[in-house]
């Protein structure tokens, strides 16, 4: 291994302008998926935080007394849909409409509204099926007079999030893929240049496994390096944005890790990939050789 | 040491190279490989360093079947041999040294005496003071004296040499069959394939021709007689006269 390490190396020293071109190569054709991989998150983010305003809103019948509100609070809260069920009194019904009404504040002075239960539903459970059904299991309830979700908002939210999805997932997979195309050329180029040396390595008798090793550590570290370079040019790059243009949130630093060991294993699957053709098409053909 | 038996090589694209071919080349022996271009000799060669595998028939090469090698005994077997050919195929990037020390290297031997057998081959090949040059610094005759250290170096049984001399001048190419004569002096037997016939005519070594893929001579066989292959080069030459003069380009 550590001939392999020395050997690639050397191989760097030899071709200091083809190794250096093939990591700038590499780290590009991340930072473009990393870019894509920022705008993508960001998007979700947002979409989560809309989300996250989605609740059912149930206004309890004047009749019912509070035993019978609180028992269908606690059974809805149970279910598995659900997160927070809230107990909103009149009172605090009229306080929050005049905070929000506020020059308009005078309309409530001698209103009463009436009791409900606020909803929230968990992260993941708030598609339009999950919504109706526990919309449906709250008109069910006893106390309830009257529920309401906005139930075309959600609607629309679900519908922008589909596609934000499904273009995101298409995206991304032809980011991916011409990255991977990219570091696969790069990679092969540099097995190009040095196929005289693996000519003479499999004519003097070296095996096909000595021959590979050197060149797997090396697309291994290119693509390591070319990682991490994108990662420091994505994480520029979301700096810029968040100080000129929109407050941007960056990777996780397991998601950041991942995409480093991504270009890693990139670069050593194009390597294994283009040494292993290599290795089958070379011989001793001389009008190669030429 | 060197075995062919009944051996056909057909290419997909062009056919059949090889009909039939068989001889025998025994340990310590030199035998000139001669023919057209065209003729098949590269195909012979290159079944030896198993860079090919025959059709039908059997080539076993110091105790290995080229036929059924795979992997590492093709490895193996190639370590026994060295190979040597017109265009030298030296690495341009590297010294005398470095390129002769490569075949070493990528055959595991220890770091500790690499420097001393490289020095070794060298000096056999007459270029104990030209290590450190790279190969645009040296002639073509020098250029294939490095190429025939590297081949040398790992001692190998038997030394294939494909038109070795093809690229030189007369006085470069006495020199290097000289040098191949020497090699095999000490024990390692050569199969050297040739279009220089005053080098065939001038030596009463083995001669084995071929034409249009058939060995159609074997001077061993043949009672090895100083006319016979005066006669061989004598076709050869008329032959040769005929065709393009390299064979680069001929076998597949």
């Amino acid at each position: 291994m550590s001939r392999a390490l020395r050997e690639a190396l050397v191989g760097w020293r030899r071709a200091p302008l083809l190794g250096a071109l093939g990591i700038a190569t590499i780290a590009f054709s991340l930072f473009s998926v990393g870019l894509f991989g920022l705008v993508a998150t960001n998007i979700r983010r947002a979409l989560v935080e809309v989300e996250e305003r989605v609740e059912i809103r149930a206004f309890v019948r004047d009749s019912a007394d509070d035993a019978l509100v609180m028992a269908d609070a606690s059974s809805l809260q149970r279910l598995p849909e659900v997160a927070t069920v809230t107990y909103v009194s009149p009172r605090e019904a009229l306080d929050r409409a005049r905070s929000e009404l506020g020059e308009f504040r005078d309309v409530f002075d001698a209103a009463v509204l009436p009791a409900s239960l606020e909803i929230r539903l968990r992260e993941g459970r708030r598609d339009v099926a999950s919504v109706e059904k526990v919309a449906a299991a709250v008109r069910e309830a006893p106390s309830i007079e009257e529920v309401r979700y906005g139930e075309e908002w959600v609607r629309k939210l679900a519908r922008i999030r589909s596609v934000a999805a499904v273009t995101g997932l298409a995206l991304g997979l032809a980011f991916a893929l011409a990255a991977a195309i990219i570091v696969s050329a790069t990679i092969r180029m540099a097995v190009l240049a040095r196929a005289k040396e693996i000519q003479i390595m499999r004519l003097v008798g070296a095996t096909d496994g000595f021959v590979r090793l050197p060149f797997l550590v090396d697309g291994t570290l290119k693509g390591l390096a070319g990682g991490l370079l994108a990662l420091v040019l994505t994480w520029a790059a979301h700096g810029l944005v968040s100080r000129y243009v929109v407050r941007t949130t960056f990777f996780p630093v397991s998601t950041a890790a991942l995409g480093v060991l991504a270009g890693a294993v990139l670069g050593l699957l194009a390597s294994a990939l283009s040494v292993g053709r290599q290795l089958r098409r070379v011989g001793a053909d001389r009008r190669r050789w030429q | 040491m060197l075995r062919y038996y009944n051996v056909v090589k057909e290419y997909p694209r062009t056919g059949v190279a090889l009909h039939a071919v068989s001889f025998e080349l025994q340990k310590g022996e030199f035998a000139f490989l001669t023919g057209p271009s065209g003729s098949g000799k590269s195909s012979l060669l290159k079944l030896a360093y198993a860079e090919e595998r025959p059709t039908q028939g059997e080539v076993r090469v110091a105790g290995h079947s080229v036929s059924t090698a795979r992997g590492k005994e093709v490895a193996l077997l190639r370590r026994k041999l060295g190979v040597v050919f017109q265009d030298f195929r030296l690495l341009p990037d590297r010294s005398a040294e470095q390129n002769v020390a490569f075949a070493l290297e990528v055959t595991g031997v220890p770091a500790a005496t690499i420097r001393d057998r490289v020095a070794r081959a060298l000096a056999q090949v007459g270029l104990a003071a030209k290590g450190t040059s790279h190969p645009h610094e040296l002639s073509g005759g020098e250029q294939q004296r490095v190429a025939i250290a590297r081949a040398i170096v790992n001692r190998p049984l038997l030394l294939l040499a494909d038109e070795p001399t093809g690229n030189l001048d007369d006085r470069a190419a006495r020199g290097v069959f000289q040098l191949l004569r020497e090699i095999n002096a000490s024990g390692t037997a050569v199969l050297m394939a040739t279009h220089n016939l005053e080098l065939v005519r001038r030596s009463d070594l083995r001669v084995l021709e071929m034409l249009r893929g058939r060995l159609v001579h074997d001077s061993a066989a043949a009672g090895a007689s100083t006319p016979a292959a005066d006669a061989v080069a004598a076709a050869l030459g008329e032959v040769r006269r005929r065709e393009t003069p390299d064979d680069a380009g001929g076998a597949p």
